[in-house]
């Protein structure tokens, strides 16, 4: 066990290193110069040299990423050039806001998902099954922008349910987060869906009634823990998914989290921080996958870590 | 509770008509079936794949699969109740308490999340509500009943712990652990290896002798309805058409189905039967193998070393002759299919395997060129057990037949068209059925199909990968007609890999016994199965079922004097086993036994 905790660790660390140096070269291959961003419209070539020369943008490429991999190991993600503060402060004061929509979202996306998934997988090609499907199919294609602006406007500016937006308050958190949850939980429907019917099939399902055992019984104790082992992996994977839905959706309902950090940050090519945000989401997908992987065995006894 | 008196009619089914939605309307697939089942008794339900006798036993559970079964017409009393018009929270308090049931595949039965102790109790829990520590303990007994070893681990382990027959005395277990009054089992030692077998029917036995439960078992093996049962219901496409005492079917049967039935199936003899080995040294042996090692790394951990390794084959010889078949037998994982394998080069050996003398392996996998491995395969082809899995299901028969002369560049599209017709009229099909695709064909003429194809390329040598296993006796003793017919006419050799002793005493001239990677005993058939010499041999071929009711091998068993057990013993070894080699003792006649 520590031993397969070492090695993902030490995976985990390549991948964040991977990650900074396409993120690095992608960001430093765009048409746009960070310099002449910072130095504001009206600066002349000189003052554009002298920003340009202090952020230290006129260096080889490989010295920057250098640089910027020694700072790294200190914790220091760098400075913003736009908002002049540390980086790090930047984003562990944001980070709250983000994680609280993100449990929030996934834990509506996985009662969602999981349960008409189910309920569609019982009654397969039914009337219900089919307006499921295609209901989940609807939430899975739509734009996150145009589901987000259709909930603030029913619940929030038509029937006033749920306050416009904002951050604090539980009922602030439920119109992101369900916008989110919707989303996924059209996704995770259509994999529990075909999940559960795998498992019906199953020779194991046919003794557990043979054995005259409740119906209630043989869905919860036997259908439905089989049937969620593939989705946990997915949970993991799911997170990447998620941090580019949480940019759009936190823009949308003025949520001061992450995603809004990062969607100013790439209005003005604050690189700094969409370096910085880029590792955070990157540490928090390997998270993810690494808890996804740690709770697999927890269901399933034939997975042993290694 | 109402007793019943051995004897007293149990479940009476009467008229039973089953039909099942098909995309061209409902088909029936049970016909106005009527039997009766009585107190204390063991009824067999006898027949090939499509009789419908698995059906009939999911109808009387109530388990037959929604939508697309569906009971039509008919009643089965059992205990002043029609199983056929109760609910469903009315069957399920029947199911698993008076009426249980047992299933074929042991491996995929058991639910692999939940502890096995969690699966034998909720049972319990929910028809004689008894509190956890209670069905836990009733668990234990019932465990111990079917002589698990170590039963108390055997409660906080999970299926995957098990092996294949440890599952099945699980699942019997399960099932009896309740007492019910009836038993059905569907086919519950088909999948398991003939030793296992073997044990599992005894133990039904000894359990119905304690417990008085009835038992219906449904099989399509004549051997064990000869084994075990007190009264047989033969049945062909849903209706029954033979019903009897079991001694009454064996000894004389009136409908001709059944007589095709028991003439069809192989009689196991002890080797009397067994085609005349040929003169080892009048040919050059098409087949020589010497010192033949196959072994698998099994990795894992930190830097994926090698944690365990599987001992698949060790260093076996033998030689096959032109014109002669030569079985490999013995139980799962004993390494007859891996050699097969390593013949074909579909895994890596050591050793030297020479075809028509020629050496067609060095030391390694690695250094075959796509030439060598093409102009071994030419020579050498293979057929497997199960003919739909071997076959394309999006290619025509006619494309999968000519597949190897594109591969191997033979003719010109013109004439492999010929060829194919010409190799369909030799396997027993006929050239307007090329254009077809295999899910239009039966079982038996997919074999044939299989057959076609290993022969396109002439070879010189075929392995036979358990062919016939999955066949009805009826279609296997035909697909053993043909294959025999093709070895006299073109003097292949085949080595044919089986576990079915009565099938290999009918086809084969010589036998190898394998166990643990290596060869025991080896000779002509009529040599090694009439006079067995090596324990393993014997311990295998006692367990052979013999469809003949006169002579039970359980009254053997029973009196202990070949008392059949133990679990197959597996491969798998730590990295430093260094295994150690049989030597032989000569018997004459090239029967040769491990010391």
């Amino acid at each position: 066990m520590a031993g397969y905790l070492l090695r993902r660790i030490f995976q985990a660390f390549l991948t964040l290193i991977g990650v900074s140096l396409i993120t690095f070269l992608i960001l430093f291959m765009l048409p746009a110069d960070p310099a002449r961003q910072v130095a504001g419209r009206t600066a002349s070539a000189e003052q554009v040299e002298q920003v340009r020369h202090q952020l230290g943008l006129d260096l080889p490429l490989w010295q920057q990423y250098g640089r910027y991999l020694g700072k790294l190991t200190t914790g220091d993600l760098g400075r913003s050039y736009v908002q002049r503060s540390q980086v790090s402060d930047l984003v562990t004061s944001r980070l709250p806001a983000t994680l609280w929509l993100m449990a929030t979202a996934i834990l509506f996306e996985l009662l969602i998902g999981l349960t008409i998934g189910a309920v569609a997988a019982f009654k397969r090609n039914s009337l219900l099954d089919q307006s499921i499907m295609i209901g989940a199919f609807v939430f899975v294609s739509a734009p996150q922008f145009l589901l987000g602006y259709t909930l603030l406007y029913v619940f929030a500016v038509w029937l006033g349910w749920f306050p416009i937006g904002g951050y604090g308050s539980l009922s602030q958190v439920v119109l992101p987060a369900l916008t989110l949850g919707l989303l996924g939980g059209g996704w995770y429907a259509r994999m529990m869906r075909s999940s559960v019917i795998e498992v019906l099939r199953q020779d194991f399902v046919r003794t557990a009634r043979a054995k005259g055992l409740s119906r209630l019984r043989v869905i919860f104790v036997h259908i439905v823990p089989n049937a969620i082992l593939p989705i946990i992996a997915m949970v993991g994977i799911d997170i990447g998914i998620f941090m580019s839905g949480i940019v759009v959706v936190e823009s949308v309902f003025g949520w001061p989290g992450i995603g809004q950090l990062t969607w100013q940050a790439i209005q003005q090519i604050d690189i700094p921080i969409i370096m910085g945000v880029t590792l955070v989401s990157a540490c928090a997908i390997v998270l993810g996958n690494l808890l996804a992987d740690l709770a697999a065995p927890l269901i399933d006894p034939r997975i042993r870590l290694k | 509770m109402i007793l019943q008196k051995s004897g007293d009619i149990l479940l009476d089914v009467r008229g039973l008509s089953v039909e099942f939605a098909s995309p061209r309307g409902a088909v029936r697939v049970i016909d106005k079936l009527s039997f009766d089942l009585r107190a204390g008794e063991t009824l067999c339900i006898a027949g090939e794949s499509g009789s419908g006798k698995s059906v009939t036993a999911l109808s009387l559970m109530g388990l037959l699969p929604k939508p697309g079964g569906r009971i039509t017409e008919g009643s089965a009393h059992f205990l002043g109740r029609d199983l056929l018009t109760q609910g469903e929270r009315e069957m399920s308090r029947l199911r698993g308490n008076e009426i249980s049931m047992i299933f074929q595949e042991p491996m995929t039965s058991l639910n692999p999340v939940l502890r096995v102790g969690t699966q034998l109790t909720e049972g319990l829990v929910r028809h004689l509500g008894l509190s956890q520590s209670e069905a836990r303990a009733r668990a234990l007994q019932a465990l111990d009943a079917v002589r698990i070893s170590e039963p108390q681990r055997r409660l906080t382990q999970y299926p995957h712990e098990l092996s294949g027959g440890m599952r099945q005395r699980v699942m019997i277990a399960m099932a009896m652990a309740a007492r019910p009054k009836i038993l059905i089992a569907d086919e519950p030692t088909t999948a398991l290896d003939v030793t296992i077998q073997a044990q599992i029917l005894e133990l039904m036995a000894t359990l119905q002798r304690e417990t008085g439960t009835a038992i219906i078992m449904i099989t399509h093996d004549m051997g064990v309805v000869a084994e075990i049962a007190d009264r047989v219901v033969v049945m062909k496409k849903g209706e029954a058409v033979e019903r009897g005492t079991t001694a009454e079917i064996f000894a004389h049967q009136h409908h001709p189905y059944t007589r095709a039935l028991l003439a069809a199936v192989p009689t196991f003899s002890q080797g009397a039967a067994a085609p005349m080995a040929p003169d080892l040294t009048a040919a050059k042996p098409l087949i020589d193998v010497t010192d033949l090692t196959v072994r698998f790394d099994v990795k894992g951990g930190f830097l994926q070393r090698v944690q365990q390794r599987v001992h698949a084959v060790e260093k076996i010889n033998f030689k096959v002759m032109p014109s002669e078949t030569l079985a490999l037998v013995g139980e799962s994982g004993c390494g007859k299919s891996t050699t097969g394998r390593a013949l074909m080069h579909l895994v890596p050996s050591v050793g030297e395997i020479r075809i028509e003398g020629e050496a067609a392996l060095g030391q390694s996998w690695g250094r075959k060129s796509t030439a060598e491995l093409k102009a071994i395969r030419r020579r050498v082809q293979m057929i497997f057990q199960d003919p739909l899995a071997s076959l394309d299901p999006r290619m025509s028969v006619g494309d999968l037949v000519i597949e190897p002369l594109i591969i191997h560049n033979i003719g010109t599209p013109q004439q492999r068209r010929e060829k194919a017709a010409e190799l369909f009229r030799r396997v027993g099909l006929t050239p307007e059925q090329l254009s077809r695709f295999p899910h239009e064909f039966s079982g038996g003429q997919r074999q044939r199909i299989c057959i076609a194809r290993a022969l396109a390329l002439n070879p010189k040598v075929i392995v036979a990968d358990e062919c016939v296993s999955a066949l009805d006796v009826s279609i296997q003793a035909q697909i053993l007609a043909l294959m025999q017919e093709l070895q006299d006419e073109l003097g292949l050799a085949y080595l044919f890999i089986s576990h079915d002793m009565a099938v290999v005493e009918r086809i084969s001239h010589r036998v190898a016994v394998m166990s643990m990677g290596q060869i025991v005993e080896t000779g002509p058939t009529r040599a090694v199965l009439g006079n067995p010499q090596h324990p393993y041999t014997q311990k295998l071929l006692a367990a052979v079922p013999i469809p003949d009711p006169a002579r039970r091998h359980a009254e053997d068993w029973q009196r202990n004097r070949q008392r059949i057990e133990g679990e197959v013993p597996s491969p798998f070894q730590s990295v430093d086993f260094t295994p150690s080699y049989v030597t032989y003792r000569d018997l004459g006649g090239g029967h040769l036994v491990a010391a």
